[in-house]
């Protein structure tokens, strides 16, 4: 076990950007030619504006050579998910719906990661609206796992994930609704945190559900989200339901160690059916290097998380009929020109069936119905009721131990098309990190370390109190430190060239 | 019963039954959920931001100041104000509506309850100042002329206007265009029971709430600018036998004036009259109606047939936190509220015995009129005189130059010494009135310097009694005449003392010449 560490790549390239070694124009160049070989086969990026970048990476190169201090991510290019408005490029949100929609403002994070110094290095794929687990709901199509092409890098930030993990950006920003950073952190081998709701404001994060919705971080190490969603983080008086609670530093105490932390095991999800036995012992041996490490670790349960998939999928749906019925082909985004657009009623009709996928249709429907008068009572009223019982589990849980520990999904990437017939099956592979969304606490996947058969990473998912990120960041980080974890890409792909 | 059959009876005898949902804009500064600018009659989408526009990605902020307007309207209307009130999405598709949702409440409005007194039987100007209508919905009288009804109210609740379709049918393309400017506004929207019986009574109301709106400073009250829109549920109780029934409700829309909500409750009362004759429907054997009221044809036009209400699916609005009124926002509510218009009617009529139609002109003009006028009796002038000068002179000022109190010339306080000059027989009412003029002509000149540039100083006392003894030397016939009774007679004098000294005060001059034949008794 070491204790001494070599830097994280973020860090290091931070380092090396300030100190004059290395410049943002040189790390760009850099990346791009990775993008230009490697994003063809993954799609994890939509677009890339190359001009713009080398543009922008030249700006802050000269500017850092007038003395000026860029901030904590001076230099370095980040990957954006594509439901996060931009005023550079398009904002798609992976539909047809906004194909062509740019944006007139820059959301809160972008414009955070703007005056951290970071270059906007291109908007990443998503599951369309971010619905779906696998980016296969994407219009412009599915990205492909960096681990094995067939496979999918997991949704609905699924181009984030494949984007780090496949060295096109250091770090990248996804959003997280019902498990959309963990678990296609999970399946590309990164690290993925999903902050407490209100954590990060949301102005500027096309709403899918806005009760769930959070923006977060994907990077190769505990200690990059921490540097990244300090960035980030903070109170925005744009956002109503944004936290005015002060950032702390989350990137100090890393190194603290987790004595005495005491740990929640979750029972019901290590014996649930569903769970591949790889995924089991790899989260049992976690288990034990938190117990050397001096970790006190309990079983805890959560009696209602077995309602967590349904509550969800009446909650999101109904919140999302709505947030999606501005898109009607009047003031902006796709029209259709079908032969009755003449027709008011028609055109709103005949723009939605073609703007929006199926699975986008499939949860307006969901949720229109739910929330029609004679079913709010027993669907969205119901959903409320439960939700509270799920917090309060939380509630009961974390009066007992610091953390809770177990898997992000359970099992590693399916096959691209494997789930598609079958929205079930999809929607039971948020079955782990539903939970954290429904009671607004903060989650964080991180590798578990080493590969399982076929050769896919695993994902321990840890999730902690509200506000509590820097638990998260200091178990996760300790874990890390004790397995000698070091990132590193699959083998399909070279080592990057910076 | 079949409808030959109730044709083959005499007329039967209805009742009219009104209930009224009126839309108030709030006078904010800013947008309810956004930061633009409320002011009416800019160019079509120059006031408007990612919010109120609806696009991806963008938030509401909740303006605080629409709070305190709404409740201060409630405190106004009598209403209980909500402890705890939050904000609901009404989902329907409609091109000015961006967000393909209105922000609106719920269940859980910020006004609860409440009511509105409206002066009945008679004009609407035949208001009483102690006027306080007892059992809901029934007329009191209280004073002599004074009769007041009280409309009970079910709820006022905020919630955000849309913006304005313009239909460009004049092209003969159809096309539509469509200006966000209005979209995202502050309305309070204000639910009565069904408890008018006219369209009268109708008006009045809307009339009353208007008032009250404007002298509250919640709302500019302007009609022209849609800043007050009523809808008005219509419908008729009928005589059948021993039995009253009730014809199907129709929700009047699109009623922007006072004249239009009198027509368009008349038109509909005669129309349901004669359906009912022609149909015998009665309500619940025929749909819930919405009209549109087409002010220049001057008939109410089918909009929907509904079954069954409209679903809007209304559900609690995820991206705003819900509001708690505090005890010190409401006692804030309470306090900024003192000022309706029952209050001054109390003021005027009451306290300072203006009649009741006299106060109520002055109310009609706002509050900003009622207060000169309460200004100039603190500051000594009599109400009647005041009341009679400002009704006469001031209003006829304002009127001709259509200028709001504000802007006229003469502040209160010197109002009411030019005033006290007429009391006192400093200068008599025609000379008053020239020396106004002189006031009006240029600002800021004093009482004193008004009246000195008419030619006129002060006469002294024992000037005018040495000129009513001469007088009365010369003219004994009219020392007899008072003697015999006819006190009148003194007034031949006035005329010649104002030859011999034009300053002499008429009435001085009576009450001396009076005098001085008593004294020679």
């Amino acid at each position: 076990m070491s204790t001494e560490e070599k830097p994280s790549m973020l860090k290091g390239l931070v380092g090396r950007l300030s100190s004059g070694e290395l410049s943002s124009r040189e790390l760009c160049e850099g990346l791009l030619r990775r993008v230009q070989k490697w994003n063809p086969t993954l799609r994890a990026i939509l677009s890339i504006e190359e001009d713009r970048i080398m543009q922008r990476a030249e700006e802050l190169d000269r500017r850092r050579g007038q003395g000026e201090d860029l901030g904590v991510l001076g230099g370095i290019p980040v990957g954006v998910k594509d439901n996060l408005c931009s005023r550079v490029g398009r904002t798609t949100c992976g539909s047809r719906m906004l194909e062509n929609f740019k944006s007139p403002y820059d959301s809160h994070v972008v414009s955070r990661l703007d005056d951290s110094g970071a270059v906007l290095f291109g908007k990443t794929n998503l599951d369309e609206f971010a619905m779906g687990g696998s980016t296969e709901t994407s219009f412009f199509g599915a990205s492909r796992n960096p681990w094995d092409f067939e496979r999918t890098c997991g949704g609905s930030s699924g181009g984030s994930a494949a984007a780090v993990a496949a060295g096109l950006v250091p770090v990248s920003i996804g959003t997280d609704t019902g498990g959309s950073i963990r678990q296609p952190a999970a399946f590309c081998g990164v690290c993925g945190i999903k902050p407490t709701y209100g954590r990060v404001s949301r102005w500027g994060l096309v709403s899918y559900a806005s009760s769930l919705d959070v923006a977060g971080v994907f990077g190769q190490s505990v200690e990059d989200l921490a540097l990244v969603l300090g960035a980030i983080a903070g109170h925005d008086p744009r956002d109503s339901t944004c936290l005015p609670h002060s950032v702390p530093a989350y990137s100090e105490n890393l190194a603290q160690g987790v004595r005495g932390m005491r740990i929640g095991v979750l029972r019901e999800q290590l014996d649930s059916q569903g769970l591949d036995p790889q995924v089991r012992n790899a989260i049992l041996g976690s288990l034990d290097v938190y117990r050397e490490l001096g970790a006190e670790i309990a079983d805890v349960s959560l009696p209602h998380s077995k309602y967590c998939i349904a509550t969800y999928y009446v909650i999101a749906p109904c919140e999302a009929s709505s947030n999606l019925a501005r898109y009607d082909g009047v003031h902006y985004g796709y029209r259709s020109s079908g032969k009755d657009a003449g027709v008011l009623d028609r055109m709103m009709e005949q723009t939605r069936s073609e703007g929006f996928g199926k699975e986008v249709q499939r949860r307006i429907l969901l949720g229109t119905y739910a929330l029609s008068a004679g079913y709010y009572d027993a669907y969205y009223l119901q959903a409320l009721k439960v939700r509270r019982l799920i917090r309060q589990d939380y509630d009961e849980a974390f009066s007992k131990v610091d953390l809770l520990l177990g898997p992000t999904t359970p099992q590693g990437a399916f096959r691209l098309g494997e789930k598609l017939a079958d929205p079930i099956q999809l929607y039971l592979q948020d079955l782990f990190t539903v939970g954290a969304n429904l009671a607004g606490i903060p989650a964080m996947s991180i590798p578990v370390g080493g590969v399982m058969d076929p050769g896919l990473p695993v994902g321990l998912q840890l999730q902690a109190p509200v506000l509590r990120e820097d638990q998260l960041f200091r178990a996760g980080a300790a874990y890390h430190r004790a397995i000698g974890y070091q990132f590193r890409l699959p083998a399909t792909l070279e080592e990057p060239q910076v | 019963m079949s409808a030959s059959a109730i044709e083959s009876q005499v007329a039967p005898a209805y009742r009219v039954v009104v209930g009224m949902e009126v839309h108030v804009q709030l006078k904010t500064r800013s947008k309810l959920f956004c930061r633009c600018s409320t002011v009416f009659g800019q160019p079509a989408n120059t006031q408007v931001c990612p919010v109120c526009m609806g696009l991806p990605g963008s938030l509401p902020v909740l303006n605080r100041h629409a709070i305190e307007l709404a409740g201060r309207a409630g405190v106004g209307l009598n209403c209980a104000l909500s402890d705890f009130t939050k904000w609901d999405r009404k989902n329907y598709f409609y091109p000015d509506l961006p967000k393909g949702y209105q922000t609106s409440q719920f269940d859980l409005p910020i006004c609860v309850g409440g009511y509105l007194d409206i002066p009945v039987g008679g004009s609407g100007a035949q208001a009483s100042a102690s006027g306080q209508a007892s059992a809901s919905g029934q007329a009191s009288a209280v004073g002599s002329e004074n009769v007041y009804k009280r409309i009970r109210l079910v709820r006022a609740h905020l919630e955000e206007d849309a913006g304005k379709s313009q239909h460009d049918e004049v092209s003969g393309r159809g096309d539509s265009k469509i200006d966000l400017n209005r979209a995202g506004t502050p309305l309070l929207e204000i639910v009565s029971e069904p408890d008018l019986s006219s369209s009268e009574e109708a008006k009045t109301f809307l009339s009353e709430m208007r008032t009250l709106m404007v002298f509250l400073d919640v709302s500019d009250g302007n009609m022209q600018e849609g800043s007050l829109r009523a809808d008005a549920n219509v419908n008729l109780h009928i005589q059948r036998g021993q039995e009253w029934v009730a014809t199907p409700i129709v929700e009047v829309k699109n009623l922007n004036s006072f004249r239009s909500v009198e027509r368009a409750i008349e038109f509909e009362v005669a129309r349901q009259y004669t359906e009912y004759l022609r149909t015998g429907l009665t309500k619940g054997q025929s749909p819930k109606q919405t009209r549109g009221w087409n002010d220049e044809l001057g008939q109410t036009e089918m909009q929907r047939e509904k079954e069954e209400e409209a679903d809007y699916r209304y559900f609690p609005c995820p991206d705003l936190v819900s509001v708690k009124l505090t005890q010190a926002q409401k006692l804030q509510a309470q306090q900024s509220a003192v000022g309706t218009p029952s209050f001054y009617r109390t003021q005027l009529v009451s306290k300072h015995a203006l009649r009741v139609s006299e106060g109520e002109i002055l109310i009609q003009q706002g509050r900003g009129v009622v207060e000169y006028f309460l200004e100039c009796v603190e500051h000594g002038a009599t109400a009647k005189r005041t009341a009679a000068w400002m009704l006469q002179d001031v209003l006829r000022y304002l009127n001709d130059r259509a200028v709001p109190i504000e802007s006229y010339p003469i502040r209160p306080d010197r109002f009411a010494e030019l005033l006290k000059a007429v009391e006192g027989g400093r200068v008599d009412t025609a000379q008053g009135r020239e020396a106004l003029g002189k006031m009006l002509q240029t600002e800021g000149l004093s009482v004193d310097a008004a009246i000195a540039s008419l030619g006129i100083v002060r006469v002294d006392a024992s000037e005018i009694e040495t000129l009513c003894r001469e007088l009365l030397n010369e003219n004994p016939d009219v020392i007899e005449k008072v003697r015999g009774g006819n006190t009148k007679a003194v007034a031949s004098l006035v005329g010649l003392a104002k030859k011999r000294n034009r300053n002499a005060d008429p009435r001085v001059v009576q009450e001396t010449c009076l005098q001085l034949i008593s004294q020679m008794q």
